[in-house]
């Protein structure tokens, strides 16, 4: 099962080679890991998402906490969340698909953000059912390059997590 | 003030009380020595190899319950280190590497003796630090000490450029720590421990299995005061040995691969475990899925990490072992285990552990030192004699058995012993040392006559890398591939580092060889020439499960 882990850790150099370091050592599956300073800027947020059942999540969990620089980890799968995805796809397309094309992207509320004689680039938001619907869609004019973001997810309503121990 | 970053190091370890170092220096520490050098507080051993330096440190922290510090030259100089480092951490030693580095307009270029030693030791070190400004020296240093030495001890490594060194900067040296991402658990959760205590009131057939957090922690006599509480028969881990008094009738010895028969039976059969300061390594519970399989476990343990990462827990306690033992000890009451001891008794003296008498017999051997010089520190190398080490020595004292158990790391013994002796002096401390792991880093020799210090290695030399020998007989049909050692005159190579050297050829001479050795004021090395095909028993084999085990007499093929 896919898990989202947010994780605060101290923005200082070396923490992403430690975190990252600290998966491949100890075999976990990393589906994406995104980084970004936080509202703090001593503070930056990981999105990670890993596959694994509850036993494996829960050591990722516990072998992050115990990085000096992780400042907390959270399993936002735990809870209501919203996660999103930016995913920007080059398309082979010509006059004869483009219309076509253009609708669908319509339908999906992307956007085309290039276009050339034979191909344009589809530029999406979304959580990752609406994303894997979107590539399934234009997989049929021919999908030439993608290029993905990663997951960002933040917890529903007024709960934050905060960088607490600090 | 204004200081070098040199002299800032020099000042910020006087402070954290460092009066040891080992190491070796190269181009870019000669600041850092040359601070050494107009300064008395602190006594630099110069070792000669930096691996030696680190396990040293290493034998220094685990004899004295101190941090350890070493040091070394950036490139070959700190990878050197890293095997040290490397042992340190998977046993919880807590110990400060500090390393040069190129300067830092060079690093990034392949410079002369340039290595990225912070990421090399990034999956070995509690924590590790590459500094870029003297400024950074006083809170970084306060950083990684506090760091090392609390919640589960280790290494930390500190590099630092040789312009950072050079550079100058104010000093001042912080009373706090501030890190956000590191506050370990100490006290136990209270709902957890009565839980704990319930469970225990509950059983019948309790077996304690200690590991090296106990030591650690200091909570051996907790751990005694437990046992004899609610009368349930311990068990140790080689890290943990020393902790239950060898011949305490609660002592089951060790557990494991080469744990006592009854050890392991008695944890088949148990139905509660309560483990403390340990982490169920597979060289302890054999396959996973028969360990103790009637049994509720109880985890203690500082590292919420460990708990139920190799066996599933039924009520894990996270916290310091001695606190957590200390509000769970007045929550205990006299248990039903009247049956089960005596079942134990009856294991015990069924099953003792047994050997040969013929010839020169290593077990033989360590019965002697241990008779001889029974309150001695005891450190091992890695392979058969280890396990001797372990098995016959009687255990007295929580801080006196010294092995790299978890990385199992040859040439560990005898540089560690030196940090040993180093760190207490008055002290009989031993080396009990293969033939092959003494090679390893018998250069080492020089340290210990250079500075004088006193340790006996007493060398079980089978001519052979003999665990691996005895894995070759017993699962691979006796083809010794690459396990026959050419023979080295160890005598002379005492006599040629100005130790004393002396040769055993039978059970005779083992005890006026040991004599002389304690009387002899010097290094010494006895060379025991024992039983050439000699194997550990009794053994369970890789991947069986505790109770299934071989000895001398189904074990042969
Ligand atoms: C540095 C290192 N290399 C290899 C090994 C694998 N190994 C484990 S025990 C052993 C043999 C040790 O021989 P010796 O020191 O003579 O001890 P004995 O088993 O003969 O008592 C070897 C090679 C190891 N543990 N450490
Ligand atoms: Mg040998």
């Amino acid at each position: 099962m896919k898990h989202t882990l947010s994780v605060l850790v101290q923005n200082k150099p070396g923490v992403l080679a430690r975190t990252a370091g600290l998966f491949s050592r100890r075999g976990y599956n990393i589906e994406s890991l995104t980084v970004g300073v936080t509202e703090n800027e001593n503070v930056s947020r990981m999105t990670i998402v890993v596959t694994g059942d509850d036993t494996v999540v829960e050591q990722v969990t516990k072998q992050l906490n115990k990085l000096i620089e992780v400042i907390k980890v959270s399993d936002l799968t735990k809870e209501s969340y919203v996660d999103r995805e930016l995913v920007l796809i080059k398309v082979t397309a010509d006059g004869s698909n483009r219309g076509e094309i253009m609708q669908l992207v319509d339908v999906f509320r992307a956007r085309i953000v290039d276009v050339a004689a034979k191909s344009l680039i589809v530029e999406v938001t979304g959580d990752e059912e609406k994303i894997v619907a979107l590539i399934a869609m234009l997989k049929q004019f021919g999908i030439k390059e993608i290029v993905r973001t990663g997951t960002l997810a933040l917890g529903r309503g007024p709960k934050v997590i905060q960088s607490g121990k600090d | 003030m204004n200081l070098t970053g040199a002299k800032a190091l020099i000042k910020s370890l006087e402070y954290e009380h460092v009066d040891t170092i080992f190491g070796i220096p190269g181009g870019v520490v000669i600041p850092i020595y040359d601070e050494l050098y107009q300064q008395d507080a602190i006594t630099h051993y110069l070792v000669r190899h930096e691996q030696a330096a680190a396990h040293a440190a290493d034998g220094y922290a685990r004899a004295t319950g101190k941090v350890g510090v070493c040091m070394a030259t950036s490139g070959p100089g700190a990878t050197n280190l890293v095997t040290g480092i490397a042992t340190a951490y998977m046993d919880s030693v807590p110990m400060i590497a500090i390393t040069g580095q190129v300067t830092t307009d060079l690093i990034g270029n392949d410079a002369f003796q340039e290595a990225n030693i912070t990421g090399i030791t990034q999956p070995v070190t509690k924590h590790n630090y590459l500094l870029h400004d003297a400024s950074e020296i006083p809170q970084t240093i306060k950083e990684a000490f506090h760091i090392a030495s609390t919640g589960r001890p280790g290494p930390v490594l500190i590099d630092i450029p040789k312009d950072v060194q050079t550079m100058t900067a104010p000093f001042d040296y912080p009373k706090k720590v501030h890190l956000p991402g590191y506050q370990p658990t100490y006290e136990g959760h209270p709902g957890q421990i009565k839980r704990a205590a319930k469970a225990i009131s509950e059983a019948h057939r309790p077996v304690i299995y200690v590991g090296g957090g106990v030591k650690i922690s200091g909570a051996s006599e907790e751990v005694r005061a437990l046992a004899e509480t609610i009368l349930a028969p311990v068990t140790m881990t080689l890290m943990g040995m020393g902790t239950m008094p060898a011949d305490h009738p609660l002592s089951l010895g060790m557990l494991g691969m080469h744990g006592t028969r009854y050890a392991n039976y008695a944890v088949t059969e148990s139905d509660l475990i309560i483990a403390i300061g340990a982490r169920f390594d597979d060289r302890v519970t054999g396959k996973i899925a028969s360990f103790a399989p009637n049994a509720k476990i109880i985890h203690i343990d500082i590292d919420p990490a460990e708990i139920g990462k190799n066996v599933r827990v039924d009520i894990p306690i996270v916290g310091d072992v001695k606190r957590v033992l200390q509000k769970l000890m007045p929550m205990l009451k006299q248990t039903r285990t009247k049956e089960w001891m005596e079942k134990v008794h009856t294991w015990k003296r069924e099953y003792p552990l047994e050997f040969e008498v013929t010839g020169l017999r290593p077990q033989y051997v360590v019965r002697e030192i241990s008779r001889l010089c029974p309150d001695a520190v005891v450190c091992t190398e890695v392979g058969q004699h280890q396990m001797w080490a372990a098995q016959y020595f009687s255990h007295r004292h929580p801080r006196n058995f010294i092995s790299s158990g978890g990385l199992g790391t040859m040439g560990y013994g005898f540089p560690a012993s030196i940090g040993a002796k180093i760190g207490r002096p008055d002290e009989t401390v031993f080396d009990l040392a293969g033939d092959g792991s003494f090679t390893m880093n018998c250069q080492e020799l020089a340290t210990a006559v250079a500075y004088d210090v006193q340790v006996k290695v007493a060398i079980f030399n089978n001519g052979y890398l003999g665990m691996v020998r005895q894995w070759q007989e017993l699962f691979y049909d006796r083809r010794y591939s690459q396990t026959k050692l050419s023979e080295i005159n160890f005598v002379k190579l005492a006599d040629a580092f100005g130790a004393h050297g002396i040769r055993v050829d039978s059970a005779s001479e083992v005890a006026p060889a040991i004599k002389e050795a304690l009387a002899v004021p010097k290094p010494v090395i006895i060379d025991f020439r024992i039983e050439p095909e000699e194997c550990v028993w009794p053994m369970v084999p890789a991947g069986a499960a505790l109770n299934e085990i071989i000895d001398a007499k189904s074990g042969k093929v």
